[in-house]
């Protein structure tokens, strides 16, 4: 069977706080093979955003300290990469895409030359407007010679996002880590950026790796799913399998949490309490002060993620 | 008599243009909307990022003034108050807002920020009927009355949203404005704060205009939902009748745009190409034209359509809806 294109192995990252050490990611492990599209779920403050960022080393060290675990991708450690192996491996094998497209754009510099910069680093003999016109064509922007001399303010939400995108490939990269990329853009430009995201995954062979707080946005995407919960994954499976019959308590709490469409005006099943954040988390089992099935045994030690079925990781040993 | 009657009520803005601040044009926020919202009942309002909801639901308690129509509060016309008229008013309808950080003062007490209406409406006697007012309203909402002497910085999103919900509560108004009172929290908060909305509105008869842009939310809350679209209503219907047959084209694109969590119900997507268009040049004739997978011309695009009944209780503003509008990509050719 074929390498993965990602796996990441026990990952461990703390930030340092003033006096105190607040670990952010505690033990995650996933992996994610070529051409496939896995979705990080989980609310705010759960580590998700810094798991993904810590692929291609962006996490900001100091504050942030690697405390153990690997990230190997194409089998190789990037924790112990050197900058000059970072600078190759981003773009050319790992693009991002984030959740402001209005934020991660230079304000001041056209859309047509901001592309060239991404086009500069990675295809020099290629930066030149015919191809900047292809990749705008590409992300789906009609008429996109006029788009060249564009500044950002002059595009919608939904537009600059194609751009983001079009920045993103212009370096081919064969993983692009998507960080709620849709999450500030109005549902119906959202429907054409996921469409997209397919298409291109269709096209280009990428993988994606996918990071979102919305079911939804799982149930059309993700070919497997994570659901991390203060700085661990508690439930690991195909999309289908944990949308249909989710073990984990804190997953089937979330899905019974979410309004439905279509499904009726039946009351809501509320989670109690609140995302414990990290330097606040609870002893043992973190989700267990608001958990339906918890028991003593509980808070005396945090439970090891098992592999149930196959493909099938829960982190609760009473999901049953 | 209906509780809130909205009369074809605009609210233009107007842009200002050059050295002189001369306005040669107005972004049309809202325009030409009309509706009504019966005691006790939920009528929720979805529409995407610059449809006007958040200027209507502004309006409707005069938070910004309306440039032309009527609004009817518990049959008095209210547009026309002054502003002391208009304060004694407001006990009957207040607003609760989308943004938990920046609705409410970072430097008051949470006793403070909840008692202020009872001060500005005399509602409290002494000191001491205050304090036990504002532990009621906070013990109302899920919050224990020893935060009453805390501030904002010290709660968490969810417990923010509670504390404006109090503070609304306080002069026991008959209606209560949300502006996207869930959009900015977790998703496991949301339903604590969607939960804590319907059993105040069982104990207390109030009445909710519910604005969102989550369908599943809106249709979850609410008896009666509205579509805005660029200034206007589109289409006005019973949740479910909305759902499960939509006959506006927007609607039935927004409907099909919202990513699914049942695999089961796995419809066709309708793709809207483009992008919204601007409200201060808004198209002629049906706003919704050049997006319109099933536009006709010339008519839509000369003639704005007026909202009709077109089924029990179920309006449209559309020249060619139709009850079963079953559109398919070959439709789109124009």
């Amino acid at each position: 069977m074929a390498m993965p294109l990602l796996e990441i192995k026990d990952l461990k990252l703390d930030f340092r706080s003033g006096e105190a050490t607040l670990r952010a990611v505690d033990g995650v492990s996933f992996s994610l093979n070529a051409g496939e599209t896995v979705c990080l779920v989980g609310e705010s403050g759960c580590g998700k955003t810094v798991t993904a960022l810590s692929i291609a080393r962006l996490v900001p060290s100091p504050p942030g300290q690697y405390a153990g675990g690997e990230i190997l991708l194409e089998g190789r450690d990037v924790l112990k990469m050197s900058n000059r192996e970072l600078r190759e491996i981003r773009g050319r094998v790992v693009s991002y895409v984030f959740q402001e497209p209005g934020a991660s754009l230079n304000p001041v510099l056209r859309v047509g030359s901001q592309i060239k910069e991404a086009l500069k680093l990675h295809r020099p003999h290629q930066a030149a407007d015919a191809e900047i016109i292809r990749l705008l064509k590409l992300v789906g922007i009609a008429a996109p010679e006029s788009r060249l001399k564009n500044y950002p303010f002059e595009m919608s939400g939904g537009m600059q996002q194609r751009v983001m995108l079009a920045m993103a490939l212009a370096s081919g990269p064969k993983l692009l880590v998507a960080d709620e990329p849709t999450t500030a853009l109005d549902v119906t430009i959202q429907a054409q950026i996921l469409e997209l995201l397919n298409d291109l995954k269709q096209r280009l062979g990428m993988a994606i790796l996918l990071i979102t707080h919305n079911l939804g946005i799982v149930g059309e995407m993700a070919d497997r799913v994570a659901v991390m919960y203060a700085g661990q994954i508690v439930e690991l499976a195909p999309s289908g399998d944990l949308l249909r019959q989710p073990l984990h308590p804190y997953t089937r709490a979330l899905i019974s949490s979410v309004p439905k469409l279509g499904l009726g005006a039946r009351r809501l099943t509320a989670i109690p309490g609140n995302v414990p954040r990290p330097g606040d988390f609870p002893p043992g089992c973190r989700f267990a002060p608001r958990c339906p099935i918890a028991r003593a045994e509980c808070a005396r030690a945090v439970p090891d993620l098992v592999e149930v079925e196959t493909g099938r990781w829960v982190r609760c040993p009473y999901w049953k | 008599m209906a509780l809130l009657e909205v009369k074809h009520l605009k609210v233009h803005f107007p842009v200002k243009h050059g050295v002189l601040s001369r306005v040669r044009e107005y972004v049309k926020a809202v325009d030409d909307v009309s509706f009504t919202i019966d005691s006790g009942e939920t009528l929720g309002l979805v529409g995407e990022s610059g449809c006007g909801k958040t200027s209507l639901a502004r309006a409707i308690v005069r938070l910004t003034e309306p440039t032309t129509g009527s609004i009817w509060f518990q049959g008095e016309e209210i547009t026309h108050l002054s502003r002391s008229e208009l304060r004694a008013r407001r006990r009957g309808f207040q607003i609760i807002f989308q943004d938990p950080y920046g609705s409410l003062n970072p430097r008051w007490t949470i006793e403070d920020i909840v008692g202020e209406a009872l001060d500005i409406h005399h509602l409290a006697p002494n000191k001491s009927a205050r304090h036990e007012r504002v532990a009621e309203l906070l013990a109302a909402v899920g919050l224990a009355p020893g935060c009453a002497q805390r501030y904002p910085h010290e709660f968490s999103g969810g417990q923010r949203q509670r504390i404006g919900i109090a503070r609304a509560l306080a002069v026991e108004p008959r209606l209560i404005v949300c502006d996207e009172p869930v959009s900015a929290l977790d998703v496991s908060v949301q339903a604590q704060i969607i939960n804590l909305l319907q059993d105040l509105q069982q104990a207390r008869s109030v009445a909710y205009l519910f604005i969102a842009h989550d369908l599943a939310v809106v249709e979850h809350i609410s008896r009666r939902v509205m579509v805005m679209y660029l200034g206007k209503i589109v289409e006005l219907a019973e949740a479910k009748t909305l759902l499960r047959s939509p006959r506006h084209p927007y609607t039935q694109a927004l409907l099909s745009a919202v990513p699914v969590v049942e695999l089961a119900s796995k419809r066709r997507r309708i793709l809207l190409p483009g992008d919204p268009p601007s409200p201060i040049h808004p198209p002629t004739g049906c706003p919704f034209h050049p997006r319109c997978p099933i536009a006709q011309f010339p008519r839509c695009r000369t003639e704005i359509p007026l909202l009709r009944e077109a089924g029990a209780g179920h309006w449209v503003a559309c020249h060619l809806a139709e009850p079963d509008v079953n559109v398919t990509e070959q439709d789109r050719g124009k």
